[in-house]
């Protein structure tokens, strides 16, 4: 009960806890797990999403899976699908094991109930987490089909085998619709033995690891997919809110909706008073179409007060993290072993110290937020996409004051996630005016609107130190890192426990890396003043996102200090010795692992190798998320630096991972290509900045994510392995930037330390 | 009120001339297969052809398609079997697919005007879509394989054009 899975799992309870599990005849099929199956939920092959209710089975434990008479397999899902064919994924672990008919193997995304415990989808947990419970499900389904199948057939269990969604025996078979439909079954299993369940051996797999056409994917190429923005409910008005200057504290002085009135179609204006405050000074536009409700908003003139931040810059943010990182006793430090820092840079031959930023940076998932709230029957009903319902549906319910099971979402596709939307803000307005309008009301934030209250990720400061001996061998090192914390701002009681205190895992991850660097201190600092002028947010690979910006230049840069090859260096400190040995059961191999993958990066590279003048290649290594679910990935990207210009091109990027067991090989390179080109994007395209308390950058037309043009060269391979699955949503975005920066200096000499890198930095740097 | 051809039927919307045909086509029509992204024509997820052209319906007054013949991704083809969506499928190219259905508008379009496009044309051509999952290789290599499917010229799948390849 180590990382941050854990603790959200032990303080939101989970359906995947290890409890007994029972399958049983249920209608005109056979149900699996624990419970009736769920209404109104989205089957994303369906068009239109939405599937009517089937027959309900009448038990009550929750279900993971059923049978019905005609042999399809439904597999519930409790992820959101934003992209990652999450469901698909999930089911074929489960179908494996059951030896199902993959042809008959449907998938449904939930709606939120509390039976199925902890409803969160981020942190590239999904596969990871679900893979041993899917696993045993899969596997106890299998063992109860075939004694029941047995039965039919008149023979010893021991004589059948399943496959391929039958049990057969000699050359007699019944199909699993068949079982099904002669019902008469019923098997329970104890926790102990589902702990004990017999999972097949890895040669024996024949949908893990095999390629397999998304299930969610037709639906995405004819306009039928649907997302939160297509939800419609009859006599649903629509909503634009109008935003105050500031995300806290913000007051509405006075509405002045005069110029509207004239527009067809306008209602009136709705002031949000949230007591939850999770909303402050928010004014609805309510219309009859959401073009109306867009239309009269320009024309109406809302007065605010602003919170006490009004006026605060990025600069002052920064400024504040330096001052912060310079006081010696601020922040909160790791539990990273030996720690006798002091002593070993006192003594040291040499020492190295560099500092490193990033920018703030926008989510831009391009759904803009939104959500259609209708209360009836004394349930709020919310139909939207959201990443953590479990976190969001206690402040709805205490905004609503009604129990929190009387609070429902729905789910929906959502297009794009990348961490926004685990932050369920954005509903809350919508429940309110439903309340108060006492109707359907449909909230959707224009683009300008959605960035502007993002959930950004923060500007980060960092600082980074290492101690050499005369030899240039490591001594000591440490790592401080000041950023707002979104897990202290949202999600207070996940902060995990350091030595003087508790921090953010979410804020500084990545910097407990997997060097063996003697003495260590990794340090975690909250900026009070980011956290108080914006809601920072969780953005896809979150803190690794800038800790591996600072620590894989910082390498670079030491590794050069002491007169050894940048990969040489890294290869000696990943030593596998200590707390870097790695363990069960999702580290096993440690450190070794990690140099096992820089190896093949730098082969497959061509590491070493002449390149054209002003051309560079350079290297970055990480293992991804968390040091209990470590994705072991290395990136190698050439460059070229037009020094005239200071334009820097990506020629190509070069990736090599290991996350152990992959069970959907054409997702896990879909998840890292578009990890990667994240990666680059917020390496070189993108970044913005606070000025008056706003982000500079709220629309396309200054703010340039990575467009189809940029995109380099790539090579992704992924090492065989048979060790437990981990993540593949994130890791690959961490590795890139520091990468490309490293390549720049091997191109040119020229050392970058702020993301993004601008040209305008470029020539800079030329200069020294 | 303003009349035009939706996906071959004949339409009539009475909204303001102002409004963008995006919110026609999703709240008026609701047909909601086109997206909202952006708002000012920057990211292509509200791609439809107007006329046969790829135009950005939310910049797009209403009353400037009167008469015209609008076509969005529900009526790109009856079965949904257009070469461009059958490549999609085949490699697989939607993520979150909220862009999606612009990018297969987009570039269903282009193929009309350019049946063997270079690699250098479907980089020029597409880069005016965002794709915030960032499926670029994909949908680069999805536009060739639709490519060939309708022509089968060859050239799609790599035309050399001299430092027009560079990247």
């Amino acid at each position: 009960m180590s990382g941050p899975l854990q603790r959200l799992k032990g303080a939101q309870g989970s359906a995947l806890s290890r409890r007994g599990f029972m399958v049983t005849a249920a209608g005109a099929g056979i149900a699996f797990g624990f419970t009736r199956l769920a209404q109104a939920a989205m089957d994303p092959a369906e068009p239109g999403g939405t599937v009517a209710p089937a027959a309900p089975p009448q038990v009550d434990p929750s279900l993971w899976f059923a049978i019905d008479a005609a042999g399809t397999v439904t597999v519930n899902i409790i992820r959101a699908e934003m992209g990652q064919h999450v469901g698909t994924a999930l089911a074929r672990i489960l179908a494996d094991e059951l030896e199902a008919d993959w042809d008959k193997v449907r998938i449904v995304h939930v709606d939120t109930d509390p039976k199925w415990g902890l409803m969160v989808t981020g942190g590239s947990w999904s596969v990871s987490q679900t893979f041993p419970v899917f696993s045993q499900a899969g596997a106890a389904g299998r063992i109860a089909l075939i004694e029941a199948g047995a039965r039919l057939l008149g023979v010893a269990p021991s004589a059948c085998v399943a496959r391929k969604g039958h049990v057969v025996s000699g050359g007699r078979s019944v199909s699993y619709g068949d079982i099904a439909r002669r019902g008469g079954v019923l098997r329970r299993f104890s926790e102990a033995e589902m702990a004990k369940m017999p999972i097949k051996p890895v040669s024996q797999r024949r949908l893990i690891g095999a390629p397999v056409k998304a299930l969610d994917i037709a639906a995405k190429t004819d306009g039928t997919a649907r997302y939160g923005i297509d939800a419609k409910l009859p006599g649903m008005v629509h909503a634009r809110p109008l935003l105050p200057p500031t995300r806290n504290g913000a007051k509405v002085v006075s509405i002045d909706d005069s110029a509207a009135r004239g527009v067809k179609g306008y209602l009136q204006c709705l002031e949000i008073n949230d007591p939850t405050r999770t909303v402050t000074g928010w004014v609805l536009v309510i219309a009859q179409s959401y073009h109306a409700a867009l239309k009269a908003s320009r024309l109406v003139k809302v007065q605010w007060t602003g919170g006490d931040k009004a006026t605060v810059s990025e600069k002052d943010i920064q400024d504040h993290a330096f001052a912060l990182i310079g006081k010696g006793d601020t922040g909160v430090d790791l539990d990273v072993g030996p720690d006798a820092v002091g002593p070993a840079f006192a003594a040291a031959a040499s020492t190295l110290q560099r500092d490193y930023t990033t920018a703030t940076v926008l989510h831009f998932q391009l759904e803009p937020l939104n959500a259609l709230a209708h209360e009836h029957d004394g349930v709020m009903e919310v139909h939207t996409g959201n990443q953590w319902q479990s976190l969001i549906l206690p402040t709805l319910a205490k905004a609503l004051d009604l129990p929190e099971d009387k609070v429902i979402l729905r789910s929906y596709m959502l297009g794009g996630g990348f961490g926004r939307r685990l932050n369920g803000d954005y509903i809350v307005p919508a429940v309110l005016a439903a309340r108060a309008l006492k109707r359907p009301v449909k909230l959707v934030l224009t683009r300008e609107d959605d960035a502007r209250f993002d959930s950004v990720r923060s500007p980060s400061a960092q600082r980074v130190a290492m101690a050499f001996d005369k030899d240039h061998g490591v001594t000591a090192m440490t790592h401080d890192a000041c950023a707002g914390w979104p897990t202290q701002v949202l999600a207070g009681t996940l902060l995990s426990p350091g030595k003087n205190g508790k921090y953010d895992p979410f804020a500084i991850a990545g910097a407990d890396h997997w060097y063996d660097v003697g003495q260590q201190r990794v340090r975690a600092i909250s900026n009070d003043l980011a956290n108080a002028t914006f809601c920072p947010g969780w953005l896809r690979s979150v803190g690794p996102g800038w800790t591996n910006w600072a620590l894989e230049s910082f390498m670079d840069e030491a590794a050069h200090h002491a007169g050894v090859d940048p990969v040489a260096f890294r290869l000696r400190l990943l030593n596998g010795k200590g707390r870097n040995a790695g363990s069960a059961p999702k580290a096993v191999g440690g450190a070794l692992r990690q140099a096992a993958v820089l190896r093949e990066l730098a082969h497959k590279a061509g590491w070493g190798k002449a390149l054209p003048k002003d051309t560079g290649l350079g290297i970055a290594t990480s293992f991804g998320q968390e040091r209990d679910m470590p994705t072991w990935v290395g990136c190698a990207a050439q460059v070229h630096v037009d020094r005239a210009s200071g334009v820097v091109t990506v020629q190509k990027l070069t990736l090599v991972t290991d996350a152990g067991t992959i069970v959907d090989p054409d997702g896990a390179l879909a998840q890292t290509q578009g990890g990667a080109l994240w990666g680059l994007s917020m390496a070189l395209h993108e970044g913005t900045e606070f000025a008056n308390a706003q982000v500079r950058d709220v629309n396309l037309d200054t703010y340039m994510p990575l467009r189809l043009a940029d995109v380099p060269e790539m090579d992704i391979s992924f090492l065989p392995s048979t060790q437990a699955p981990v993540g593949l949503g994130e890791p690959a975005v961490t590795v890139v930037a520091p990468a490309i920066g490293n390549a720049i200096f091997a191109a040119t000499g020229a050392r970058l330390r702020h993301l993004p890198i601008t040209p305008e930095a470029v020539r800079a740097a030329l200069k020294g | 009120m303003t009349s035009f051809t939706l996906n071959g039927k004949a339409v009539t919307v009475d909204i303001d001339d102002d409004t963008p045909l995006l919110w026609a086509i999703r709240e008026e029509a609701g047909l909601t297969g086109t997206k909202f992204g952006c708002g000012i024509g920057m990211c292509g997820a509200c791609t439809v052809h107007v006329g046969g052209r790829a135009t950005r319906s939310c910049i797009t007054p209403v009353s400037a398609v009167e008469g015209a013949e609008v076509t969005t991704i529900e009526g790109l083809d009856p079965a949904a079997q257009h070469p461009v969506q059958k490549a999609w499928r085949a490699i697989q190219v939607p993520q979150c697919g909220y862009c999606q259905s612009g990018q297969i508008m987009q570039a269903a379009a282009m193929l009309k005007d350019f049946p063997a496009p270079s690699d250098a044309d479907i980089d020029a051509v597409m880069t005016g879509n965002l794709c915030r999952c960032m499926t670029y290789v994909r949908i680069r290599e999805a536009v060739r394989e639709a490519a060939a499917e309708m022509g089968g010229h060859g050239r799609a799948v790599s035309a050399p054009q001299a430092g027009k390849d560079a990247a």
